[in-house]
């Protein structure tokens, strides 16, 4: 079978759900005994399965498989969720992940499965049966339909006003081909004559023809049941119909069950309606699957409109031609909003890049023996998909770190007065035209003097300068090259490579990173990022015949200052800037810029910060403010000292973008 | 299918007096001089960016890269825009006049001095008819070693 068409969505949607199964048993770890965290993991399991067979790979179905039998039998049951359980089951899952990733790297996907297949089949054997686990919610309906206590309560209601409840299961042929179809017609035949409660699988999952040959509904009505069975059979290839009528359920929250069942009876059916109908939007509410390909494509034509947008409103400015002028002004406008959903297009979840941490830490707590708890928040907010792409390793770094440097052992901590077990709270959020990222714990905070010590120790600063050190400029240098302050090194995070990583691939990306510590409390890393790499506010400026940009974001305001004005201090000149005196930094000689003069005796000046230092970059002129398109120079150039990139301008020349992170030193 | 020899179509091009191939399937583009915009602290050799229909490309004096005398752009200088792996770069030579099949088995390692150019660059020569094609070792050449080395030192 020709299944390489197939093959890229193959590998999206397993991800997708290997990633629910990995969040699911995650969840499933935290509270066990909730059966919707094992109905979650079941479905995508099984739909891996079936993907896995349809495209061919053995040792994927096999596995799967064997996965699939486990969680029957906790499913119905029989298995209690235990730590090795899920130890067993999430060595299964990375193994899965292992083997898609191999597949999507061109390989066969297939892998030595053996011992892990095993294990599972142990657990299958052993099948050790707790009846614990068996929840009173089954009572009155067969094995597989778990009603929460809201449809309980529906139920109830119904059948106290003398309305019959039926518990439907309903079985298409073997040979159905529109299995969709066939659900969605008995579903407007249901939703004709009453409401629909519940159904199993989900309605989203059988419009999406995610289910073998039968389903499950719950359904409150006036028709009788004889009527019922009619109508549906009236729909073709339906091999049979099921109806159980559910007698009121004996509930065992009595108190929550008495308190709804005194609220008006129109209220809860009403309620009924508002539930089914929002169930219904959810499955109009529609998206597309789209190449990112196609978006790149889509983001890299605008920016040649972004390009002549600009070469467009010089010419209609040089004219002075008012219709032109205003016909510009105009697609300039919608050109605006025109980017800004594309922007948005390709903006995706940073959950993306949080998904796989629960899971590391997880491991990684029980290498290291802690006991530490990962909180996220904000993991549904959005980011420039080349950031996303980007900022994975340096959080990882930095989570390995907290939990590695950061958090204590559980006895230190607990000699210490606090609770045994540390936290690491990973936190997004947006601010402005930023999105911040924070990684904090409650572990031990930087220990300042060993910082310094080390530091001397690596020369990474002189004594002189170690005395001058605030204690924030301390915490950074845990940032600077050829720093691991562990004692021992461990194969986590005292890999030679050190923050330093981390702090240029976030500036490479234009954001920064700062650190808060407090000894004994913990420590807080916040990383800046803007919001998208591709199109940036700059500030236009001319050096002799040449054009610099410098970032928007990076500039505090510009200014005009006389000769005079300048100081000089220990060989370097400074001007005064809001009672402080800080360092001028001349581009023309630092870009060796040719026949640079400045006649004049005023200098205009820049001035940008990098974290809390700040400095005046001197410019012979200033153009005006742009929103240009980034462009990288090529793999050929990289590593530019002073340069990040470059962009093009409306009439078609290159401007080269000044990092001015690494101007200020 | 050994005994046919290859055969590979060269892009030929001059640098002072002498006769360079790179093979086409490296080429990208033969383009007239466009306005260059110098980037600072860089090797001289790299003469700066060049906006190749929107994409940001960079280009290198070929006389200046293998050491000889620079000379002024004429309306005969053309950028050659090659691609290997993943980078692209215009290499600015005197003149780009010509497209030659060459059999594969025609071309001979270089001697020990071939040329002005260091054999390190070069590939092969190929005698054809009564002239001499120097064929060049792109990866060499574009190799960012130096590139890098350079602003190594500047930070």
């Amino acid at each position: 079978m020709e299944t390489n068409q197939y093959l890229g969505i193959f590998i999206d949607e397993s991800n997708e759900n290997l990633q629910k199964v990995n969040d699911g048993l995650l969840d499933l770890e935290k509270d066990p005994t909730n059966m919707e965290h094992i109905e979650v993991i079941f479905r995508a399991a099984h739909t891996l399965k079936g993907m896995s067979a349809t495209m061919g790979y053995e040792d994927l179905t096999t596995l799967t498989h064997q996965m699939e039998d486990v969680l029957d039998l906790v499913r119905n049951s029989e298995l209690a969720v235990s730590a090795k359980l899920l130890d067993i089951l999430l060595n299964a899952v990375e193994k899965l992940e292992e083997m898609v990733g191999d597949i999507s790297a061109g390989g066969d996907g297939k892998s030595t499965i053996q011992p892990i297949l095993n294990q599972l089949k142990a657990i299958d054997k052993s099948e050790e049966i707790t009846n614990e686990m068996v929840t009173s919610n089954e009572d009155g309906i067969n094995g597989e339909l778990t009603l929460d206590s809201f449809e309980e309560t529906v139920i109830n209601q119904a059948n106290s006003e003398g309305l019959h409840t039926y518990h439907l299961t309903i079985q298409l042929t073997d040979d159905c081909l529109l299995k969709a179809a066939r659900v969605y017609m008995v579903f407007e035949i249901l939703e004709k004559e009453g409401e629909v409660i519940k159904s199993v699988p989900s309605v989203e999952t059988l419009e999406s023809e995610e289910f073998d040959h039968q389903f499950d509904v719950v359904f409150v009505t006036s028709v009788e049941e004889k009527e019922l069975n009619d109508k549906i059979m009236k729909v073709s290839e339906i091999k049979q119909v099921s109806i159980q009528p559910i007698k009121s359920l004996d509930n065992h929250e009595d108190t929550d069950n008495k308190e709804v069942n005194q609220t008006p009876s129109k209220q809860a059916s009403m309620e009924v309606q508002n539930n089914s109908k929002s169930q219904r939007k959810q499955s109009a509410n529609k998206t597309i699957r789209v190449n990112i390909d196609r978006l790149d494509a889509l983001m890299n034509l605008f920016e040649e409109l972004v390009i002549d947008r600009g070469r467009l409103e010089q010419i209609a400015f040089e004219m002075e031609h008012g219709d032109l002028t205003e016909t510009v002004g105009r697609m300039s406008r919608i050109s605006s909003d025109l980017q800004s959903i594309i922007l948005t297009m390709r903006m995706v979840p940073i959950e993306q890049v949080f998904n796989r941490f629960p899971r590391m830490v997880r491991q990684l707590t029980r290498e290291l023996n802690k006991d530490i708890q990962l909180d996220i928040e904000g993991a549904e907010t959005e980011l420039d998909r080349t950031v996303i792409d980007e900022i994975g390793d340096p959080l990882v770094h930095l989570i390995r770190n907290s939990l590695d440097h950061g958090i204590e052992m559980p006895e230190v901590r607990e000699k210490n007065g606090k609770n045994r077990q540390g936290h690491v709270l990973l936190k997004a959020y947006h601010s402005g035209n930023h999105v911040y990222v924070e990684i904090s714990d409650d572990g031990q905070g930087i220990n300042r003097e060993k910082v310094l010590n080390k530091a001397l120790e690596n020369q990474v600063v002189t004594p002189e300068q170690a005395n001058q050190l605030s204690d924030r400029q301390i915490d950074e240098l845990i940032l600077a090259s050829g720093f691991s302050t562990a004692d021992e090194v461990s194969d986590l995070s005292g890999r030679g490579v050190g923050l330093d990583v981390v702090k240029n691939t976030i500036e490479s990306l234009g954001g920064t990173i700062e650190i808060t510590s407090e000894e004994g409390e913990g420590t807080t890393f916040t990383i800046q990022l803007p919001l998208t790499l591709s199109i940036i506010s700059v500030m236009l400026s001319t050096i002799g015949s040449e054009t610099y940009a410098v970032p928007l974001s990076t500039i505090i305001e510009t200014a005009m200052i006389k000769q005079e004005e300048i100081v000089t201090i220990q060989g370097q000149q400074m001007m005064h800037f809001r009672e402080s005196v800080i360092p001028l930094i001349f581009l023309r000689e630092v870009l060796n810029v040719p026949d640079s003069n400045n006649a004049s005796d005023k200098e205009s000046v820049i001035i940008v910060r990098k974290g809390e230092q700040v400095a005046g970059l001197v410019v012979d002129s200033l153009i005006g403010q742009q929103e240009v398109v980034l462009k990288n120079l090529g793999n050929y150039l990289n590593s530019i000292f002073a340069i990040s990139g470059a962009t093009i301008l409306g009439d078609g020349e290159v401007a080269l973008i000044i990092d001015t992170h690494s101007l200020i030193k | 299918m050994s005994e046919v020899s290859k055969e590979i179509k060269v892009i030929v091009f001059r640098l002072q007096n002498e006769e360079y191939g790179v093979p086409i399937d490296y080429v990208g583009s033969i383009e007239r001089m466009l306005e260059i915009t110098r980037i600072p602290n860089t090797p001289k050799f790299i003469k700066g960016v060049i906006n190749l229909r929107g994409i940001v490309t960079p280009v290198i004096d070929l006389r200046e890269r293998f050491g000889m005398d620079a000379s002024e752009y004429s309306s005969r200088s053309r950028m050659i825009i090659v691609q290997i792996d993943d980078k692209e770069v215009g290499m600015i030579v005197d003149e780009a006049n010509d497209v030659v099949d060459l059999k594969e088995d025609a071309i001979e390692t270089p001697p020990e001095v071939i040329g002005s150019v260091d054999t390190d660059y070069v590939r092969g020569v190929a005698k054809l008819d009564d002239r001499l094609l120097i064929l060049l070792n792109l990866d060499r050449v574009l190799s960012n070693e130096e590139v890098n080395q350079l602003s190594a030192v500047e930070k």
